[in-house]
C-alpha cells in the first residue's frame, strides 16, 4: 500500500543550528507510526514542518513531501490552510495552550467546519455534540456551552481530538498527546484513538519521548536523535532487535517492572547530546557510543539488516550482536 | 526493629477555595486522615494520579504545610517543635521542576553552599571544600560551581538540587517527581545516582511519583493514594505483585510496559474523575471503581492492617 504521508530527505534549520538532518518518513493509511527520541532531536519541529508550521526562523528543505501522493513540498499558505484541519489535523501536549480560553468549546470546534466546509454553524454543532460524544464526553450539548478552564486534563485533550476530528482527517499528527496527563487517562485516550483509527482508517502520525507508549501504539517505529531517523523498523523488531547504539542504551534506560532487579542500576548513556551545526560531519552520536571506532567521524552507511528495518550505523550487524 | 525516621499520624490537611469573585468558599481535603512511617534505610514510594494528596503530604512532612489535624514525628520528635536548622539537618527535599526549585540568579556553589553558611557552624573556606567534594559526588565537575542554573542542562540542575539537599548531610529526603521532567537517559541517571548516595549516607527516601515503574524500580515500601487517603500500603515486592486494592489493581494495569505485543490496556475506571472539593460518600472511590457494590456508596469501608500490609475495601482482604 503507498503511503499517505511521505517525507524524504527533510532539512529544518534554525541559523546555523541544524534541527533535522535528512529525514525520511512514511505514514501509510490505518496505521500509526511513532517519532521516538529525546527533548531537542527534532520530532517536533519534523511534525510542524509537515504541517507547514515552522516558525518564521525555520528553514525547511527537502528531497520530497508528499500528502496522498500530492507534492505539498511547493504548496503555499493558502493551499496549506486548505489542508490542515481538514485532510491533515494535529493535536498538541498542552490542549490548553491550544484552545482558545475565550471561546466555548462548541464554537472553537464548529469554526473549523464552517470554514473547510462551508456548512452552516447549526450544522457544525451538531457534528461537534456527535464527535463529543463519540471521544466518550458525557452530556455533549452541555459541554459545547463550556469553556475551556472549565474542563478537566484529560476532558481537554478529547476535547483536542474531537475538533481535529471534525472534518474527518485522513492524517493526525500528535505531539506527545498524553504526556500531561495520568496513567489512567493517558490508557484511555490512547484507546480512543486505537479505536478510532479502527473505524476511520486513521493514519497517525504519533510524536513520543515514551517508549512505553510506543511498544503500545505503534506499527511502526523511526527513532530520532540529533536531528536524524537513526532508526526505523515495525515496532516488535525495535523492540526485540535493536540495533542502533543509542536505541539500545535508550531501552535500557527504561526501568521494566519484574524485568531488572531493583538494587540493579538501570542502563544509561553517558555524556550529552551534542549541538550540531551545518557541516557537521560523521556520527552524532559517537562521542556516547560504546563502540565508537575512527570511520565514525566519516559518512555513516544507512544499513538494512531486514526487510522494513534501517539503522543508520557504521558497525554492521552480525558485529552488533556480538558486542 | 528500629524506631521510624518519619512517622505520620492521622495528618488531614485542608484547603479553601473560592472560585471567582463571588463563588462559595469550596473546601479541599487535600489529605485526609493520613497514617505512616518511613524506617532507617527504606524507600517508602507514594503514588497516585494529580490530584490525590501526594505532593501536599510531602509538603506536611517537609514542614512547608501546618497540618490541619493530626500531628508528624521526624525521627521522633514533633515536627511542631522543631527549628528551622535542627529540621533542616534532618530532612531535606527534592522537588520536580529544578528550573523553579533553584533561584536562577545565583551561582551553582551558593545555591548548594547555602543550606551549610544559614547553619553558621562552617567557615567560608570548609564551606567552599564541603560544596566542592558534593558536587564532585553528584557528578559534576567542581568548575560548574561557577556557573548559573540556566547554563545548566536538566539532568545537571537536578545533580545540583541533589547536591544541595545532601550537603547538610540529611537522614532522610524527600523527593517530590524528582525525575518527572527528564528526559529517559537522564532519569535513569538521576535514579541511578540516588541509589549509590543511600547506599553510600545511609538515606531514607520518600519517593513522591505518578510513575510506577520508576515507583517499582526505586522503592521498598509503597503507599497508594486515592482523594487523600492512602488506600493500600505493602512492600513493594508484594504490592506490584499480588495488589488488593480495585485502585491499585488499575493503576498497575495502566502502566505502559516497552513490551509491543500487549497493547494497549482497558482500565475499566469509567469516565468520571476524582474531584478533592467533593469527595463522594462510602468508598471514596466507589463511582469509579470497575466492582463497586451497593454496599461501597453507602458505607466507608475500614482500614484493614496486618504490617506491612494494608487496604481500605470492602471487598478486600489481607491474608
Amino acid at each position: 500500500m503507498s503511503a499517505l504521508l511521505e517525507v524524504s530527505g527533510l532539512e529544518i534549520s534554525f541559523g546555523t543550528l541544524s534541527a533535522v538532518r535528512g529525514a525520511s518518513i512514511e505514514v501509510r493509511r490505518g496505521e500509526t507510526h511513532c517519532l521516538v527520541g529525546e527533548s531537542g532531536c527534532g520530532k517536533s519541529v519534523t511534525a510542524l514542518a509537515v504541517m507547514g508550521l515552522l516558525p518564521n526562523n525555520g528553514l525547511r528543505h527537502a528531497a520530497a513531501l508528499r500528502f496522498d501522493g500530492q507534492d505539498i513540498l511547493g504548496l503555499d499558505e493558502k493551499g496549506m490552510s486548505r489542508l490542515r484541519g481538514d485532510r491533515m489535523a494535529m493535536i498538541f501536549q498542552e490542549p490548553m495552550t491550544s484552545l482558545n480560553p475565550a471561546y466555548t468549546v462548541g464554537s472553537q470546534m464548529a469554526e473549523v467546519m464552517v470554514r473547510h466546509r462551508g456548512v452552516s454553524k447549526r450544522a457544525a454543532l451538531d457534528r461537534a455534540a456527535e464527535l463529543l460524544a463519540r471521544v466518550r464526553i458525557t452530556s455533549p450539548e452541555m459541554r459545547l456551552g463550556q469553556y475551556p478552564h472549565q474542563l478537566s486534563g484529560g476532558l481537554r485533550q478529547r476535547v483536542m481530538i474531537a475538533m481535529a476530528l471534525m472534518c474527518e482527517p485522513e492524517l493526525l499528527i500528535a505531539d506527545e498527546p498524553t504526556t500531561a496527563l495520568d496513567v489512567t487517562v493517558q490508557a484511555q485516550i490512547l484507546r480512543l484513538l486505537a479505536d478510532l483509527q479502527k473505524d476511520l482508517g486513521l493514519a497517525i502520525l504519533l510524536i513520543t519521548h515514551d517508549l512505553g507508549v510506543v511498544a503500545r501504539t505503534a506499527h511502526r517505529v523511526s527513532v530520532m536523535y540529533a536531528g536524524e531517523v537513526v532508526e526505523s523498523s515495525p515496532v516488535e523488531q525495535l523492540f526485540e532487535r535493536p540495533m542502533h547504539p543509542y536505541t539500545r542504551g535508550l531501552l535500557s534506560c527504561v526501568p521494566v517492572p519484574g524485568k531488572i532487579r531493583r538494587d540493579q542500576p538501570l542502563g544509561s548513556i553517558p555524556g550529552m547530546v551534542p549541538h550540531v551545526t551545518s557541516g557537521f560531519e560523521g556520527c552524532a552520536f559517537r562521542q556516547r557510543c560504546a563502540l565508537v571506532r575512527p570511520d565514525c567521524a566519516g559518512p555513516i552507511a544507512r544499513r538494512k539488516p531486514e526487510v522494513d528495518h534501517d539503522y543508520l550505523c557504521q558497525i554492521a550487524p552480525e558485529d552488533m550482536a556480538t558486542s | 526493629m528500629s524506631a521510624p525516621l518519619i512517622e505520620v499520624r492521622d495528618v488531614g490537611r485542608q484547603f479553601r477555595v473560592r472560585s471567582g469573585l463571588f463563588g462559595q468558599p469550596k473546601r479541599v481535603v487535600a489529605v485526609d486522615g493520613v497514617s505512616l512511617s518511613l524506617k532507617p534505610g527504606e524507600v517508602l514510594g507514594v503514588v497516585g494520579e494529580s490530584g490525590c494528596g501526594k505532593s501536599t503530604l510531602a509538603k506536611v512532612i517537609l514542614g512547608l504545610l501546618e497540618p490541619t489535624a493530626g500531628e508528624v514525628l521526624i525521627d521522633g520528635k514533633r515536627l511542631a517543635g522543631l527549628d528551622r536548622r535542627e529540621r533542616a539537618k534532618l530532612i531535606q527535599p527534592v522537588f520536580q521542576d529544578p528550573f523553579s526549585s533553584l533561584n536562577p540568579r545565583r551561582r551553582v556553589r551558593d545555591i548548594v553552599g547555602m543550606p551549610l553558611e544559614a547553619q553558621g557552624e562552617a567557615t567560608a573556606g570548609e564551606v567552599r571544600k564541603r560544596v566542592e567534594a558534593m558536587l564532585e559526588r553528584v557528578g559534576l565537575d567542581p568548575s560548574m560551581g561557577e556557573r548559573l542554573p540556566a547554563q545548566l542542562s536538566g539532568g545537571q540542575r537536578q545533580r545540583v538540587a541533589i547536591a544541595r539537599a545532601l550537603v547538610m548531610r540529611p537522614r532522610i529526603v524527600v523527593c517530590d517527581e524528582p525525575t518527572s521532567a527528564l528526559d529517559v537517559s537522564v532519569q535513569a541517571q538521576v535514579l541511578n545516582l540516588l541509589a549509590e548516595l543511600r547506599r553510600e549516607f545511609g538515606l531514607s527516601y520518600l519517593f513522591i511519583s505518578h510513575n510506577l515503574a520508576v515507583v517499582e524500580h526505586v522503592a521498598t515500601e509503597v503507599a497508594v493514594m486515592y482523594l487523600g487517603r492512602i488506600v493500600e500500603q505493602n512492600d513493594a515486592e508484594t504490592l506490584f505483585r499480588d495488589p488488593r486494592h480495585p485502585y491499585t489493581k488499575a493503576l498497575l494495569a495502566s502502566v505502559l510496559t516497552p513490551e509491543p505485543k500487549l497493547g494497549i490496556p482497558e482500565t475499566g475506571l469509567g469516565d468520571t474523575m476524582p474531584d478533592p472539593t467533593n469527595v463522594p460518600p462510602g468508598c471514596r472511590f466507589h463511582p469509579r471503581c470497575p466492582v463497586a457494590i451497593e454496599r461501597c456508596g453507602l458505607e466507608a469501608p475500614a482500614t484493614q492492617r496486618k504490617a506491612p500490609a494494608l487496604v481500605e475495601c470492602h471487598l478486600a482482604t489481607i491474608t
